[in-house]
C-alpha cells in the first residue's frame, strides 16, 4: 500500500478487513477515473429504474397529503389539531425540533469530518448536505404552520414597519426564524434547544439540553443517512464507492451519540431527583409512570436498547438489520421530541391547569406530509443530480493512501 | 502573438502536474494556471496563488455579528421599548444567539459570493475551452497553462521549457 509512485490509474490491493473486523477500504478495488465518472454520472443521465418511480410515487402521494392538511388548516386554523392549553405546542413543535435534528447531521458530516480530515465523508457528504437543506424545508414550515396567522408571517422578520413595532429580541422563538434562516445557507442547532432551556417549565428548565440535542440530532441525522444511501446504494449498485466502511462509520457514529443521548436521559432523571424541586421530581415520574408513561418506555426501547446492537460487527456489516436499527432511531427521536415537548407541558405546576394531548388526524397527515415533502425532494435530487460529489471520488483513487487505513 | 491565450501543457497525473507546477514557478512564471479533475493538495501554493478569502470573510462576520447587535439594541433599547417584568431592557444575554447566527451567516454569504467572485464565475465562455482536449480537465487528465501575458513569456521558449517537464503533449489555446 505504500509505494509512492504507484500511478493514480492503477487498482488498490489490499485486504476488504482490518485484524480486528473493520471495513478497511473508502473505495472498492479497481476503481479508476473514468468509472468514478462513468458511474455517478450516468444515473441522472440514464432512465430513472422502477423502484425510483414506485418510490417517488408514494412520496408524491404523502406529499399531496401535506398540501391537503395545510390547505385545511390554513381554512380553519390551527383549532383542527390537538393543541390546547396548556399544551400549545403539539405535533408542529415535535416535528420543527426532529426535523432540524436531522438537518444536523448533514451538518456535522460536511464542516466537522471535514475539519477533522475525516476521508470517509466523500461518498455521503452530497446526499447529507441535501438530506439537511431538504429537511430544513420541513422544519420550517412547521413553526409558519403552527402561526396562528400565517399570513402575517413577516412580521418576525425586523423590518421597518408603519406599526412602529419591532420583533423581541430577548424572546427565544424569534432566535429560530434566524436560526432557521441562516440555516438554509449555514447551520445550527444549539439555539433551537435554547428555546427549551430558557423557559421554566420543569423538564425544560435545564443546561444539559444544548449538548443533548445536538448528540441527539447527530444521532438522528446519521440514522436518516443510513435509511436513505442503503437502498440507493444497492439500488443504483454503488457498493463499490459507499463502501462497507461507510456504513460501518456510520454505524459507529450512531452507537457512540447514542450512549450520550442515553447518558443525557440518565443524567436528567438524575437532576431532577438531586435538584429537590417538587416540580422536577414529578414531572420525572409523570414522565415515566404517569399517562404517557408508555411513550416515555417505548423511547427507552427504541433510542438506548436497540442502538446496543451496533456493538455486534455483523449488525454494522448487514444492511437489512443496519436499516432496521436506523429507522428505530428515526422514530425514536421523534417520540424523544415527544416526550420532552408534549409530557412536560400537559403537567407543570398546579393541577388545575392540566390538560392532556391527543393528537388529530390532521396531526399525523402533518407529520407524514412532511416526511413526504422531504421525500419528494430527496427522489428528485437522487434523478437529477449527481449524487456524489465526483471530484471528491476521484481523490481518493488519485490517492489510495486517504482510502485506506492500515 | 496576442492572438494566443497562452501554452496548455497535458500531464496524466497529479503528481507531475504539482511538480510541473514548482519547476515553472521556480523558473519565474507567474501568469499562469492549474487545471485538475479533483483538489490537489498543494497546488495553489506551487503556482504562488495567494488569496485575501479568509481575510474577506473575516470582515463579513464582523460586519455581520456588529450589524446584528446594533439591530437588536436599536429595536428593543432605542426604537420600541417594552418592559417585560422588570427584565433589563439592554439585557445582551439575549441579544447574542441571534448575533451569533447573523454573524455565521454573513461570513458564509461573503465567503461564497467573493469565492465566486474573486476566481472570476460565473464565467460562459474561457478561451481555454478553444482547445478540445480540455474537456478531459473535468475527468481524467491534468493541465497546466503558462498565459500569454506573462513578462516572462516567450513562444518558442516556453514552449521548450514546458516541453522539458515531459508532458503527455503540448497545445497553442486560441484566443
Amino acid at each position: 500500500m505504500s509505494a509512492p509512485n504507484q500511478s493514480p490509474l492503477t487498482s488498490h490491493e489490499s485486504p476488504s478487513y482490518s485484524p480486528l473486523g473493520y471495513p478497511t477500504n473508502l473505495l472498492a478495488p479497481g476503481q479508476t477515473y473514468e468509472t468514478v465518472n462513468k458511474t455517478i454520472a450516468e444515473i441522472p443521465l440514464s432512465r430513472a429504474p422502477m423502484s425510483w418511480r414506485f418510490g417517488f410515487f408514494v412520496a408524491f402521494l404523502l406529499l399531496m397529503m401535506f398540501l391537503v392538511a395545510i390547505t385545511w388548516l390554513f381554512a380553519k386554523g390551527v383549532g383542527i389539531w390537538g393543541v390546547n392549553i396548556p399544551v400549545a405546542w403539539g405535533f408542529a413543535i415535535v416535528n420543527f425540533v426532529w426535523w432540524v435534528g436531522i438537518a444536523h447531521a448533514g451538518t456535522f458530516i460536511s464542516a466537522i469530518l471535514l475539519l477533522l480530515f475525516q476521508h470517509w465523508r466523500t461518498a455521503i457528504n452530497r446526499f447529507t448536505e441535501a438530506m439537511t437543506l431538504f429537511a430544513v424545508a420541513c422544519a420550517g414550515s412547521m413553526p409558519l404552520l403552527h402561526l396562528g396567522r400565517p399570513w402575517v408571517f413577516y412580521w418576525l422578520f425586523p423590518y421597518p414597519d408603519t406599526m412602529g413595532v419591532w420583533p423581541q429580541f430577548r424572546s427565544p422563538l424569534v432566535w429560530d426564524v434566524f436560526a432557521v434562516g441562516t440555516y438554509f445557507t449555514i447551520s445550527l442547532l444549539c439555539v433551537v434547544s435554547l428555546d427549551f432551556s430558557v423557559a421554566i417549565v420543569p423538564g425544560w428548565h435545564s443546561t444539559i439540553f444544548p449538548p443533548y440535542f445536538v448528540a441527539g440530532a447527530i444521532y438522528s441525522g446519521f440514522a436518516m443517512s443510513l435509511n436513505i444511501v442503503i437502498p440507493v446504494r444497492k439500488i443504483y449498485h454503488l457498493e463499490h464507492l459507499i463502501t462497507e466502511r461507510y456504513l460501518n462509520n456510520m454505524a459507529n457514529i450512531m452507537l457512540a451519540t447514542g450512549l450520550i443521548v442515553a447518558y443525557g436521559y440518565f443524567i436528567e432523571a438524575f437532576m431532577a431527583f438531586y435538584s429537590g424541586d417538587i416540580f422536577e421530581r414529578y414531572m420525572m415520574m409523570n414522565r415515566a409512570f404517569g399517562p404517557y408513561g408508555w411513550v416515555f418506555w417505548t423511547l427507552m426501547v427504541f433510542n438506548v436498547l436497540v442502538p446496543q446492537t451496533l456493538w455486534s460487527a455483523r449488525i454494522r456489516r448487514n444492511t437489512v438489520a443496519l436499516f432496521i436499527v436506523a429507522l428505530f432511531i428515526n422514530a425514536g427521536m421523534w417520540i424523544e421530541r415527544f416526550v420532552i415537548v408534549v409530557t412536560s407541558l400537559t403537567r407543570d405546576f398546579t393541577p388545575s391547569a392540566w390538560h392532556m394531548y391527543s393528537p388529530t388526524k390532521w396531526d399525523w397527515m402533518t407529520l407524514f406530509g412532511s416526511v413526504g415533502l422531504f421525500l419528494t425532494l430527496q427522489f428528485l435530487f437522487i434523478r437529477l443530480v449527481p449524487m456524489i460529489s465526483i471530484s471528491e471520488t476521484r481523490e481518493l483513487v488519485a490517492e489510495p493512501d486517504k482510502a485506506t487505513i492500515k | 502573438m496576442s492572438q494566443h491565450y497562452g501554452l496548455l501543457a497535458e500531464f496524466s497525473n497529479h503528481e507531475d502536474l504539482l511538480r510541473a507546477a514548482e519547476t515553472a514557478y521556480a523558473a519565474g512564471f507567474r501568469k499562469m494556471d492549474a487545471f485538475a479533475p479533483f483538489p490537489v493538495e498543494g497546488l495553489p501554493e506551487a503556482l504562488g496563488k495567494k488569496t485575501r478569502l479568509p481575510l474577506l470573510v473575516l470582515i463579513g462576520g464582523i460586519i455581520g455579528g456588529v450589524g446584528a447587535y446594533y439591530m437588536e439594541w436599536y429595536a428593543n433599547a432605542v426604537s420600541y421599548v417594552i418592559n417585560i417584568g422588570g427584565r433589563p431592557i439592554h439585557s445582551w444575554p439575549a441579544f447574542i444567539p441571534i448575533t451569533f447566527e447573523l454573524t455565521v451567516l454573513a461570513a458564509g454569504l461573503t465567503a461564497f459570493f467573493f469565492s465566486l467572485g474573486l476566481s472570476g464565475l460565473p464565467r460562459p465562455h474561457h478561451p481555454l475551452f478553444n482547445v478540445p482536449e480540455f474537456e478531459r480537465a473535468s475527468q481524467d487528465r491534468f493541465f497546466l497553462c503558462i498565459e500569454t501575458r506573462d513578462p516572462n513569456f516567450n513562444r518558442d521558449q516556453t514552449r521548450a521549457f514546458l516541453q522539458g517537464l515531459s508532458p503527455l503533449s503540448i497545445a497553442e489555446v486560441p484566443e
